[in-house]
């Protein structure tokens, strides 16, 4: 998936335009009790999806993408710890949803699609049980009725003829198959938010695309907020409006697809960015960039820079970027690229942001 | 499925083939059935005329045919002591015994999957606790001193239970309580740890993320396979505990096939035990035989290629 | 390099050290299964009497918490007047002999069976396996009963047919383990490299299959001691008037209605080492391979 293109997929949300916000998350925290301490794997991250938009969250592995998704399903493991200070979804506060209120929710105005489709599937019960049983519990509806509406809802994701594949067992079903049904069941009960983690990863590269094409073209039709992680910057450029850059638990920069792609201002980003051979932008012959050093372990009381001693070249790769920052508040370590209001830069350490700025200043000169 | 069942049959057949020449050779090689049957009064020449009649002096691999021939026609010969039909002997002994299995396998399922599946929902609570206690002891209660006991506390001091042998209902709790509780331990924790293991897959949290209710992603999704390994367990346990019936059914005088058995080693009477060792390995080789049919059809995996 | 390996082994071999003192099950086992052992090895010098000598006067005197009972025989007497603490002193050493002997019979068989399985596959996979199918089909108590019914009770003897029935744990564990080993690189590796079967299965399958066979090994002791006292119990074991715990349950069982303690004290006995000893096999398992439950 190294091919990256840069066309506008869809027209970017208006100025404006009249968004309804799907889900708003602010200020969301995970930590886990492990041996050697408490591990902070998610810090104070917020973020936002539209009706109608694909957040993509792209972060190497480990950096809590998985962790962010299941707390917002409420689906953490039991040992660990959320704190947020908001979670809505279409304007209701979700937050302090009682766990019955919340399985009300999950299947039902949240949906989600898992990495795994090998063992994401029941293997004791047929596709047709598995995707009843959602239409029952949250849609009450059984019978013909809800057979006819499987049977649609898997043609849809392109299962033809799906009659067929009703009674067959998850182990009977390739993996792009098994995808495609966990695709279909998700969109069952026409939720208002997906969030996929990482849905097409364990997949052939040829049925990878197929997947992605689909999700493409149904979140289109059916008009859902879309949460698409993944690590792979090839999969973002095709299906992003908006990305989130996660770093060792933070969400170190966001913005639009063509902010992050055009105008990397995080040296994170710009590392992951150098990871990828981008046609026309990098000369042929040219070594590929890599992110020198290790993400730093989260156990214990964390001080200091989540990226120290990674900065690389980071500063080089990016000949013509022009950064500037405008603060957007002053406790705060976000700021705003200038030239988009939606392009933000989270910065760990004042030390950080100078650096950044000196980068800007020679350019300058 | 069809081929898997001839498959898994063949194998049980020449599994029982082989049980049955090894049991025949064992008591063939360590006894004379000769002296055994002439009794302790009996003459050198006495023993050397019944060895000739009954043909114990031919080749062990033609003794062992010969009475093979007549097992598989339903013949075991005739009991030394009794001087009956060893399989009728049997056959009447066999009830008791089998009443006594299903009530003792019944407890330990109803006991040990419910303990099990509470303690995996909830590890290390007190229920986890309580279930680890049990098991733990269970496992190191020797069966015939944990009847004693239950004899001398229950019948005698508390004169609740009849202590010995089998005309009321009553007669079998305390047997099967024994029994059933030798085999619990070992169904609890492979039901608590499948259930665990299942209840961290992939397809669970797939449940969970529909909105199911919690009882439909225990009992439904979770439990249905954890609960596949558990039944060829319950199937072994059940084997096991009727060759262990031969300790409970002496202690409490409970005339089945395992009061049989030791009566008939005490008195050397070598046919009965012969058969008594084939009847009892017979019915472990088609229980589990019948487990195995039962866990292929419970998971489509096996059951549909 | 190498001081920076060191210094990691010893982290591990700290932290088993103390993974395992820190582990209460494996703690309390080991006390009373050491203690057990102690009190078998010193018995001469721990008995307050012959374990044999008989004494008609002195027949069914009850242990000392007892209002008829005195300090002469803290533990009471038996039928036959021998002093019941040193009975089941020297016991001890019968349920620990029997134990070990026969755990170490089993093992060598199981083991050998269950790596050669493992490690050769196809063909002697299936004998090993059809092996274990046969065995599991024979019902223990009767066969052993049956075998020492005909050949005669002796320790030697009861060692030697549970040993000679006990090892399809061994085998089916040392089947799986050796399994899991075989398909890791470093002994595709070792292969690769042209090492001998025989070095390959010593230097590298053993080491990393010992952990499983200590488990197995702890937990079949305690069955075997169970089943002896099963099999003694039933007057077709270990014979009199040797002091083996399930016989001395079984010559005070005719007076139990009325001295229950003349059973209760072997039982315990029994009980506790059986106890101990599961403790620290599940303990063992628990703290070097969680994963191997059942
Ligand atoms: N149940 C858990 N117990 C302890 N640590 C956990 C648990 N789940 C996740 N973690 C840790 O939290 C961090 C974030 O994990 P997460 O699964 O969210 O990463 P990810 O970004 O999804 O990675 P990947 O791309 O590999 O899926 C990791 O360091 C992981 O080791
Ligand atoms: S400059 Fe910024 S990113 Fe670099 S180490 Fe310092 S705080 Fe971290
Ligand atoms: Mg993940």
């Amino acid at each position: 998936m190294a091919f990256v293109t840069l066309l506008p997929q869809k027209t970017e949300i208006e100025e404006g335009a009249v968004s309804e916000r799907v889900l708003d998350v602010e200020n969301l925290s995970i930590e886990i009790p492990v041996v050697g301490g408490m591990l902070h794997a998610v810090d104070n991250i917020s973020l936002h999806v539209e009706r109608g938009e694909t957040l993509c969250i792209v972060g190497e592995s480990g950096c809590g993408k998985s962790l962010t998704s299941l707390a917002i399903m409420d689906l953490l493991p039991k040992k660990a710890i959320r704190t947020v200070n908001k979670m809505s979804l279409n304007d209701e506060n979700i937050l302090n949803f009682s766990e019955k209120q919340m399985s009300n929710v999950r299947g039902n105005k949240m949906g989600m699609i898992f990495q795994e489709p090998m063992s994401s599937l029941n293997p004791s019960f047929t596709v047709e049980n598995q995707m009843l049983e959602t239409l029952s519990r949250h849609r009450n509806i059984v019978g013909s009725q809800a057979k006819d509406l499987v049977i649609q809802m898997l043609e849809k994701v392109g299962i033809i003829p799906a009659e067929k594949r009703l009674r067959q067992y998850p182990h009977q079903l390739s993996g792009g198959l098994r995808q495609r049904v966990m695709i279909a069941m998700t969109l069952l009960c026409e939720p208002e938010l997906i969030i996929a983690d990482e849905p097409t990863t364990a997949l052939d590269v040829t049925i990878q695309a197929q997947i992605l094409k689909l999700m493409k073209g149904l979140q289109n039709d059916f008009n859902v907020g879309l949460i698409f992680i993944t690590h792979d910057l090839g999969v973002v450029a095709n299906i992003a409006d908006r990305v989130a850059v996660m770093y060792a638990g933070q969400i170190v920069e966001e913005g639009s697809v063509f902010d992050i792609f055009d105008n990397p201002s995080h040296p994170y980003t710009r590392g992951l960015l150098s990871c990828i051979p981008v046609p026309g932008k990098i000369k042929r012959g040219e070594p590929l960039g890599s992110i020198p050093g290790m993400v730093p372990s989260l156990v214990g009381d964390f001080q200091g820079c989540r990226f120290s001693g990674r900065w690389g070249d980071a500063h080089e790769q990016l000949d013509g970027a022009d950064i500037k920052l405008a603060s957007t508040s002053d406790k705060s370590k976000t700021y705003k690229v200038k030239g988009s209001e939606t392009h933000l830069i989270r910065f760990c350490c004042e030390d950080c942001l100078k650096k950044s700025y000196i980068f800007d200043k020679r350019k300058a000169s | 499925m069809l081929y898997y069942t001839l498959k898994r049959l063949a194998l049980a057949a020449l599994v029982a083939l082989t049980v049955s020449f090894i049991s025949f050779g064992l008591l063939y090689l360590s006894s004379d059935p000769a002296i055994a049957m002439a009794g302790e009064t009996a003459s050198d020449a006495d023993i050397e005329a019944i060895r000739q009649l009954y043909g114990f002096d031919r080749p062990i691999l033609v003794q062992y045919f010969d009475w093979l021939q007549r097992a598989a026609a339903g013949d075991l010969g005739k009991s030394y002591y009794f001087r009956t039909d060893v399989s009728a002997l049997i056959g009447e002994r066999l009830p008791t015994t089998m009443t006594l299995g299903v009530c003792a396998i019944t407890f330990a399922i109803l006991l040990s999957v419910p303990l099990g599946v509470a303690a995996a929902i909830r590890p290390n609570s007190l229920v986890d606790r309580i279930a680890l206690f049990l098991s733990v002891m269970g496992q190191a209660l020797p069966s015939f001193w944990f009847a004693l006991m239950l004899i001398v506390f229950l019948s005698v001091s508390l004169r609740l239970l009849p202590t010995s042998g089998s005309d009321t209902w009553l007669h079998f709790v305390m047997p099967t309580v024994v029994l059933g509780y030798y085999a619990a331990p070992a169904i609890m924790r492979l039901t608590r740890t499948g259930m665990l293991e299942v209840l961290s897959t992939d397809y669970i949290r797939t449940a969970r993320a529909k909105g199911l209710r919690p009882p439909v992603v225990l009992f439904k999704h979770a439990l249905r396979n954890a609960i596949i390994p558990v039944v060829s367990l319950a199937a072994v346990q059940f084997g096991f505990m009727l060759g262990g019936s031969i300790v409970v059914e002496t202690i409490f005088a409970l005339h089945g096939a395992g009061f049989l058995a030791w009566e008939s080693i005490t008195r050397n009477d070598l046919p009965t035990v012969q058969g008594l060792i084939l009847v009892f390995s017979l019915f472990y080789i088609v229980l589990t035989f019948f487990a195995d049919l039962i866990n292929a059809w419970l998971d489509p995996r096996i059951r549909i290629k | 390099m190498s001081s920076g390996s060191t210094v990691t082994t010893t982290v591990t071999k700290a932290s088993i050290y103390t993974r395992f003192t820190g582990h209460q099950g494996v703690m309390i086992g080991a006390f009373i299964v050491l203690a057990i052992v102690l009190v078998a090895l010193l018995a001469p010098l721990l008995a307050p009497h012959d374990p044999y000598q008989q004494n008609l006067l002195a027949r069914l005197i009850p242990p000392v918490w007892d209002s008829r009972g005195s300090w002469d025989h803290v533990l009471g007497t038996d039928h036959l007047g021998r002093d019941y603490l040193s009975r089941l002193i020297y016991g001890a050493r019968i349920s620990l002999l029997i134990g070990f002997g026969a755990a170490l019979i089993s093992g060598l068989i199981g083991t050998v069976m269950g790596v050669m399985a493992g490690y050769f596959g196809g063909r002697v996979d299936m004998v090993v396996t059809f092996l274990i199918t046969v065995r599991l089909s024979m019902p223990v108590v009767l066969v052993a009963l049956a075998v020492v019914a005909i050949v005669g009770g002796s320790l030697q003897v009861v060692i030697t047919v549970l040993g000679l029935l006990l090892w399809d744990r061994f085998a089916v564990v040392m089947r799986s383990s050796t399994l899991q080993i075989r398909s890791m690189d470093y002994v595709a590796a070792a292969q690769a490299v042209g090492c001998s079967t025989k070095r390959i299965l010593m230097t590298e399958i053993m080491p990393n299959v010992v952990n499983n066979l200590i488990v197995i090994a702890t937990l079949e002791m305690a069955h075997a001691i169970i089943l002896e006292a099963a099999l003694s119990f039933l007057g077709l074991g270990v014979q009199p008037p040797l002091p083996s715990w399930g016989l001395m349950v079984s010559e005070g069982k005719d007076m139990m209605l009325f001295e229950a303690w003349l059973i209760t004290i072997p039982g315990v006995a029994l009980f506790l080492l059986v106890l101990a000893i599961n403790l620290m096999g599940d303990g063992v398992r628990d703290i070097t391979a969680p994963e191997n439950r059942n």
